[in-house]
Parts: structure tokens; C-alpha cells; sequence
């Protein structure tokens, strides 16, 4: 049988559409028995868009900041790296009024600010750069709520996001974080991290399933209960215009870090 | 033929030095793996409830597999509770879910891991349950 050149990309093209199309239609409908056995937690707290105010007058003294430093890094196994500064983890930190707000500054800017330190943490933007530059999405926003997340499974250590994230959210683990972890105190049911992954805040997306609030959140309030104060974070739904979040929004002036970027984050500061 | 002696002699090096394994691991095979479910947290179940998530032969040969799926729902889709064939709830975490019975990682994991030589690389993150050294 002969068969010319144009008879031949013909029977070609025609026979691997078929083929590629009926293995994805078989794949799809594997994928869909698979998927009918899994289900969200009917606890788990849900929202649309997660968002968190830190109300700057409730940080009355250092303990106020730490409390809810320590309540992060202790739930996440995050490793107290003293040894080389450059190797530091911090999924939330503190920082001065000029660089966690640069631009905003003045000469006569009131002391008091000038010297506060500001709580700040990844800011879950609705436009978020990291996940822009990721190659290979192991940093991506979860449609359902916001939340910008980070699959380490995925992770290759290039950085990229880290190069991209106008607010310094994130670090590098340069080497293996688990000498630097207590074992006494670790986490058992929170994983740590392996050498050459980035890794941020998450915004307690595995308590949030559970129906907790996030760790720092939680830290917060029993600190405010303590003291007999209101707790100095605030987390909630920025859609639901009943949401605590909103109710303070509504209320108060607040600021976003520097929101000319155009990345929307959605931490708020209230002052 | 031309060179035939050399040939040969080459030959008989060639195939006596891929078969050099054969010969020096000979006859003893090595150990099978025998992983242990003896577990004491598997031990305190009633008879009837000493099942895992799935039959034991869909997890002997499909765990890796599940283990994947089980990571991207909850990571990436946020869905953390795998109903199994007869209904029944369980939340997807290796650490906090499987190792909840199987807290024999040296004896469960890398019985046949080691045998097989493969290496997971599960345990870089996850934290694995606290063995005794007995």
C-alpha cells in the first residue's frame, strides 16, 4: 500500500486526537469516582476571603508581640536559628513603623509610633507576586478563601518568591531546621521543614479545617483575657460585611502595607 | 574466525564479570521483609476494628499512590476527610492519622522500604513517631 505524504499527517492527526481524547475522557471520569469519596471538614471554618486586623492599641508591652510570636512558631516547629542571622526563620515578626511602612514616614512623625514595633506577618494578598513567580506552584492561592498557601511537597528551593514578595514574608531554610528544634517541645502533629524549602505563614490553614482560629489569633485573646484587655488580633471574613473584621474596618482608620504595589494585602492595621 | 582465542577469553571475562553479583550473594537470598502490626495502639482494638483505611491488598500495593492523592486534597483543595468503601471517616494525615497506628515507622515503613530500595522521602518533613529503642 502506498500512501502519500498528506494521506499520511491525515490518518496521523486523526488517530492521535482520538487517542488523547479518549484517554483524558477515561481520566476524567477516574478522577470523579476518586474525588466522591472526600469531603471538607463539616467543622472546618470556612470564609471566602481570610483576612486579619492588627489593632495596634492593644500591643501595650513586649509580651503582647511575643505571645503570639511564640504561639506561631511553637505550633509550626519554626526553629530559633541564632547562630547565623542570615539563616533566620520567621513566619511573624516585628518591625519598625518606617519599614513595615515605608513612604508614610515623616521628620515630626509622633515618637511613640516611630519607636512601636508592628506585628507583620505573609499578608495573603489578593494579587500576590510570589505566586506569579513560582515555577512550579508550590506557593498558590486557594480559590475558595484566599489563603495564600504553601505546598512544600512541591518546593525547589529557587527563591524566586522570596525575590518577589514585597513584604519579606518569607524564608529560606539554607540548612535542615531539625537540630535547631526542641524535641521536647516540637509539635507532633505538625510537620517541619526539610533543608532548601521556602516557607511562610499559612494562615493555620490545618487548625482552620479543624475549626480553629489561627494559632496567633488564639494567643491573642487568651493574653487579652489575662490582662483584662481586647485581643489585638482580629481574624475574619472580609466578604461578610457582619464579620468582626468588617465591624473594626467600619469603624476605625486603618492601613494596609504598602498597598500602591497594587498587591491588596489582606492584613490591616488599625492605629 | 580472526582471534578467536582472544575473543573467547573476552567472552568468558565479559560474562563472568556481569554475572559477578550472582556470585558472590550465591544461594542466600536476603531476608524477606516481614513488616510488623503489632503495634500497641493496633493491639488495644477489638478484633473486628483491626482494619486500615482501605483492604490490606489495596494497601499494599496502591498506599503510595493514596498517599499522593491524600496530599494534594488536603493541601491544595483544603478537603481533609477520606470516606473509605464501607463509609467510614477518616482525616487524611500521614503523621497524624496512619502513624496513629502504624507508630512502628523502623518496623512498618522501612521493613520493605529498605528490601526494595526505595526511599521516601516522607520523613525529611513529617515527624516520625517516637520508637523505643527496645
Amino acid at each position: 500500500m502506498s500512501m502519500d505524504r498528506r494521506d499520511f499527517l491525515k490518518i496521523a492527526g486523526i488517530s492521535s486526537l482520538v487517542g488523547v481524547g479518549g484517554f483524558s475522557a477515561v481520566n476524567s471520569i477516574g478522577n470523579r469516582l476518586e474525588a466522591s469519596q472526600i469531603k471538607k471538614n463539616p467543622e472546618a471554618l470556612t470564609a471566602t476571603h481570610w483576612a486579619m486586623v492588627v489593632d495596634m492599641k492593644q500591643f501595650r508591652t513586649k509580651e503582647d508581640y511575643q505571645v503570639c510570636i511564640d504561639a506561631c512558631h511553637r505550633e509550626h516547629n519554626v526553629p530559633q536559628i541564632e547562630d547565623n542571622p542570615k539563616h533566620e526563620i520567621k513566619w511573624m515578626w516585628t518591625d519598625t513603623y518606617e519599614h513595615v511602612f515605608p513612604g508614610n514616614e515623616s521628620e515630626y512623625l509622633a515618637e511613640k509610633i516611630k519607636e512601636m514595633p508592628f506585628l507583620v506577618l505573609c499578608n495573603h494578598c489578593e494579587n500576590p507576586p510570589c505566586v506569579r513567580v513560582c515555577p512550579t506552584q508550590a506557593t498558590f492561592k486557594r480559590e475558595s478563601d484566599g489563603i495564600v498557601m504553601m505546598d512544600m511537597h512541591r518546593c525547589i528551593g529557587c527563591r524566586f518568591c522570596m525575590a518577589g514578595c514585597p513584604y519579606g514574608a518569607r524564608s529560606f531554610n539554607y540548612v535542615n531546621p531539625r537540630p535547631y528544634l526542641d524535641e521536647e517541645n516540637e509539635n507532633p502533629e505538625f510537620p517541619t521543614r526539610m533543608k532548601g524549602v521556602v516557607e511562610k505563614c499559612t494562615f493555620c490553614y490545618e487548625r482552620l479545617a479543624k475549626g480553629l482560629e489561627p494559632a496567633c489569633v488564639e494567643a491573642a485573646k487568651e493574653n487579652a483575657q489575662k490582662n483584662g484587655t481586647t485581643p489585638g488580633l482580629i481574624f475574619g471574613c472580609l466578604d461578610d460585611p457582619n464579620s468582626e473584621v468588617r465591624k473594626i474596618l467600619s469603624e476605625r482608620f486603618s492601613i494596609r502595607r504598602k498597598p500602591e504595589l497594587g498587591t491588596g494585602p489582606s492584613v490591616y492595621y488599625v492605629l | 574466525m580472526y582471534n578467536a582465542g582472544k575473543i573467547i577469553i573476552g567472552i568468558v571475562i565479559f560474562v563472568g564479570l556481569i554475572t559477578l553479583p550472582f556470585w558472590f550473594s550465591g544461594e542466600k537470598a536476603t531476608a524477606k521483609p516481614d513488616p510488623k502490626l503489632d503495634t500497641p495502639e493496633i493491639l488495644q482494638l477489638p478484633e473486628a476494628e483491626r482494619t486500615c483505611v482501605e483492604s490490606k491488598e489495596y494497601m499494599k500495593r496502591e498506599h503510595m499512590k493514596m498517599l499522593n492523592e491524600w496530599r494534594d486534597w488536603v493541601v491544595r483543595d483544603g478537603l481533609t476527610i477520606y470516606v473509605n468503601e464501607q463509609g467510614k471517616e477518616y482525616t487524611m494525615s500521614l503523621q497524624n492519622t496512619c502513624m496513629n497506628c502504624h507508630s512502628n515507622k523502623t518496623k512498618f515503613c522501612d521493613e520493605c522500604h529498605n528490601y526494595a530500595s526505595v526511599n521516601p522521602y516522607c520523613w525529611d518533613c513529617h515527624i516520625a513517631p517516637k520508637e523505643n529503642a527496645s
